[in-house]
């Protein structure tokens, strides 16, 4: 049933992201306070930067395995019955390819715009 | 794992004590949830954002309003305390603060440096 995120492999994948998100938000909060951009055309510049632009990608690629592995587990936890356990696993990987999808569009569009 | 009809069950939230550790443990799985729901609400910010120029001051005025100051407090303080409880649990990880003493002084310390921390970063970043 957890092919894929199970076991040791969820576990690793949960702080290899939390490592990155960790040190992303930490810069992300230094360039807010000591570069931050005051117009909309620094804004884009700064996000269509091709490292700012993977970073950023990586920045949500890793939010999603973390929040993947992170909800799976309280709801492993917290929801015994079979049904509602697999009914809210697959509504949170609907919604997390979703957000994933949205936040890849955003950048694309970015770059070219 | 047979249960005896008769063992004590305590859930009354009120009076449960739970170490400080277990304090810090929770608030990480409910900030962790926090975090999760409002991530669309981030990518949407994002998105308009670099929509335009009218976007980028569509958000920079949203996000200068009276009551978002308080959110941005409550959020920046969900953020930091998932971020620095996250910080401590690879450091015990790795074996770290194990041991008794450490183990708390290190859960109170996460506990008070949040708020603070998100006090101090609100005040520096508006």
């Amino acid at each position: 049933m957890t092919r894929g995120a199970g076991g040791l492999r969820a576990w690793v994948l949960q702080r290899i992201s939390a490592l990155y998100l960790g040190l992303f938000v930490l810069y992300l909060l230094a360039h807010l306070l000591w570069d931050r951009p005051g117009d909309f055309e620094h804004w884009r510049d700064w996000v269509a930067d091709p490292a700012v632009g993977i970073a950023l990608m990586l920045f949500f690629v890793a939010l999603l395995v973390h929040a993947w592995v992170g909800v799976r587990d309280l709801l492993m936890d917290y929801v015994r019955a079979t049904a509602a356990r697999v009914g809210l696993l697959t509504l949170l990987g609907i919604g997390l390819v979703a957000c994933g999808l949205w936040a890849l569009e955003v950048l694309l569009m970015a770059r070219m715009g | 794992m047979s249960t005896s009809p008769r063992r004590p069950v305590f859930l009354n939230l009120v009076q449960i004590r739970l170490p400080i550790a277990g304090v810090v443990s929770i608030a990480h799985r409910i900030t962790g949830v926090l975090l999760v729901v409002c991530t669309p609400l981030l990518i949407h910010w994002l998105a308009r954002s670099l929509s335009g120029p009218e976007g980028f001051e569509a958000v920079r005025v949203e996000l200068a309003g009276p009551f978002a100051g308080i959110l941005e407090l409550l959020g920046l303080w969900v953020l930091l305390h998932h971020l620095l409880a996250g910080i401590r649990f690879l450091l015990i990880d790795v074996e770290i603060g194990v041991d008794k003493p450490v183990y708390r002084y290190s859960a109170f310390a996460v506990l008070i440096a949040a708020p603070l921390l998100a006090l101090l970063l609100l005040g520096a970043l508006s």
